[in-house]
Parts: structure tokens; sequence; C-alpha cells
């Protein structure tokens, strides 16, 4: 018993001197639904269709004066996708597009976050989408007003990289291969920048 | 030689050339607009919705120079027939007229409220004139096709009133619209 106490505390005494203070110190930050948004503009024959994703979750480990000992993962319900149109509403989650029977998630995990100048960020990370996962590198502006910080970006993805839109829909002059993602994200406890 | 005073005997090159033209247009872009709203969701609806769309606009600017054309330039004088012929081709002339913008203005609009605005050949954004809104979008989708319907109807009355003049009044009405490839 009297080992094993000795043994946690030799742990912990450990992991305190190794962990880096920003890390050991950072609260998660807690997204907050109302004002938050994730936004995706297509272009269907150089028309720009936009869709945005209802139920995504987040796990934001930041100190906004150590971005480089941060973490961001972000999880994002497919089946909460919408255009606010019925006929493309239903073909979504389709095999061809998000598959979400099969992908009910899509995924963001950050790899390295470094700051780009006074609120700044670029966050790299790897985005999963269909099960395929690429490497993405995302801009982020903070702004920071009462207790709540608000992150906003946008950046672009190839949608065939993750095959969403296959068969009959490779064709980009059909379907733009860029797909533009827009994000804004209202968070609480983020330490002041 | 020509008076500006004397009504002439046929109408001029330009209206033949439009309205011929927009005859086609119209009559091709019916055709299209009852054949894909059937259809599944697939790459050959969209490039038929796209089209579609994109003949809409066409016919509505043609429509307009046809319009200044039309009240810039005198038709031939009406065929000798009862008023209320007269009366009633006039109407439908009207009618023809009214619908050439109604229909056109309505499928754009409805593009617009469904949040597909329309980029003219892929590469031309047009401005919406109506706010993003499914409400709207739903309440202007029936009246395009009711209207362009409306169309179709008039535009049967129209070739039924000119096939009429041509085979059982043989009075040459039609020969004031038909193209004269070789005419002395």
């Amino acid at each position: 018993m009297s080992t094993r106490l000795i043994r946690l505390a030799l742990a912990a005494a450990l992991i305190g001197a190794v962990m880096p203070p920003a890390l050991a110190q950072a609260q998660p930050a807690v997204l907050q639904a109302a004002g938050s948004e994730i936004a995706f503009t297509t272009r269907q024959m150089g028309v720009p269709v936009e869709g945005k994703f209802a139920k995504f979750s987040a796990q934001v480990m930041l100190d906004p004066k150590k971005p480089e000992n941060g973490s961001v993962v972000f999880t994002i319900d497919t089946g909460s996708a919408r255009f606010g149109s019925a006929e493309l509403d239903a073909e979504v989650p389709k095999a061809t597009w998000l598959n979400v029977p099969k992908f009910p998630q899509a995924s963001f995990q950050s790899t390295a976050i470094k700051a780009a100048g006074p609120g700044k960020f670029e966050v790299a990370g790897k985005l999963t989408i269909k099960g395929m996962t690429q490497n993405v590198v995302v801009p982020v502006q903070v702004v920071q007003a009462g207790a709540n910080s608000t992150a906003t970006g946008n950046f672009s993805i190839k949608r065939l990289a993750y095959r969403v839109g296959d068969g009959e829909w490779t064709d980009t002059s059909l379907l733009a291969d860029d797909v533009q993602v827009r994000f804004k994200l209202v968070l609480t406890g983020l330490a002041p920048l | 030689m020509k008076n500006a005073t004397t009504t002439p005997a046929r109408y001029t090159g330009v209206a033949i050339t439009l309205h011929w033209l927009l005859a086609l247009m119209i009559v091709g872009s019916f055709g299209v607009g009852l054949y894909m709203v059937d259809l599944p969701f697939s790459p050959q609806r969209l490039k038929l919705y796209n089209w579609h769309k994109w003949a809409g606009v066409l016919i509505l600017t043609l429509s307009a120079a046809r319009l200044l054309w039309r009240l810039t330039h005198r038709p031939p004088a009406d065929a000798p027939m009862p008023a209320w012929q007269a009366r009633g081709a006039h109407a439908a002339h009207l009618a023809l007229y009214a619908l050439f913008f109604a229909v056109p203005l309505l499928g754009w609009a409805y593009s617009s409220a469904a949040g597909f605005p329309i980029v003219l050949f892929g590469v031309l954004p047009l401005p919406d004139f109506v706010p993003v809104s499914r409400e709207l979008a739903d309440a202007l989708k029936p009246w395009h096709g009711w209207l362009a319907k409306g169309l179709a109807a008039v535009v049967v009355l129209h070739v039924a009133g000119a096939l009429k003049h041509h085979f059982i009044d043989r009075d040459g009405l039609l020969r004031r619209m038909w193209p004269a490839f070789s005419r002395n």
C-alpha cells in the first residue's frame, strides 16, 4: 500500500517535472454551440452552393501565449450536413458523398500550432473525412471579448482527396475539386491572448 | 422607297430572326424544364438545370431586345379579319410578351431563393434580386411552372391562329413572319 503511494507520488513528481508548465496549466476551452458554425462552399458548374454542419465538438487545449504546446481536436457529425435544399440534404449521406452510415464522423487533429501574428495562429493537422486523412494547415484568427474568444478562419480542401463525390461526380467541370471551408468558433475558458 | 408612315407588308429581318430564335429557345427550354424536374440527382440533372437557367437568362435578354425593337419598329397591319379575332390576336401577343419576362424572372427568383445563384455559362455570376429563403423558394417554384404552362397554352393559341390564317383563310399572313431566304 505505502509502496504504491510512493510510486504514485514519484510518478506525479516526474510528470510535473517533465511536462512544460504551460501545458500542465492549460485549461480546456469550451466550445459554445451558440454562435459557432462550420460552413463549406462547393461549386456546381460555377455556382457556389453553401452547406453547414449543425453538430460538431472540439477539445481545445491552448495557451495563446504558448501555442506550440497546444492541441486542437475536432469532431464533426457528417450526418448533420445541411444545404437547405431538400434534394441535396437527402443526397449528402449517400456513399457517393460523405457515406454517413459508414463514416458518421469527420475529424481534425492538430499536429503543430504556431503563432502567426497578433491573435493569429497557424494550425497544422490531419483532417480525416470518409476514412481518408490529409494534412491541412488552417489559419485561425482569434478575437476576445469578455469571456468569449471567437476563432474564425477559412481554408480550402480538395474533395477528391477524400473521395467525396466519386464515380461520375469526379468530373470537376461539374463539381469543383476545391471546397471552401469557413468556421467561426465561440470558445469560453481560453486564456488571454 | 420605304416610307415611315406606311405600314410594311412584312416584319423586319431583325424581328423575324428574334421571333424564330426565341420560339426555338422557348420551346426547347419548356421541354427541358418538363423533363428535368423528374430526373434523379445526377450529373445530367445538374447540367440540364444549368442549361435551362442559362437559356432562361438568354430568353429574358433577347426578349428585352425584341420588345425594344417592337416598340421602335412598326409591325405590318392586321390582315383582314373579324374585330374579335384581331382583338384576340393582340391580347395573345400582349400575354406572350408579358410571359417572356415573367417566366424567366420567376425562374431566376426561384433559383436565387433556393440558394442556387445563376452563374451564366458557369463563369458570369448574376445578382440575386431576392434573398435566400426556403419559404420564398417554395412559394415561387409552382408559379414558374404554372406561368410556363400558361405561356405554352398561349403559344398553342398563337400557332393555331397562324395556321388558321395560312390554311383556312389563306390570307398569306404567315409570310409576314416567314424567313425569306430567297426574297427578291
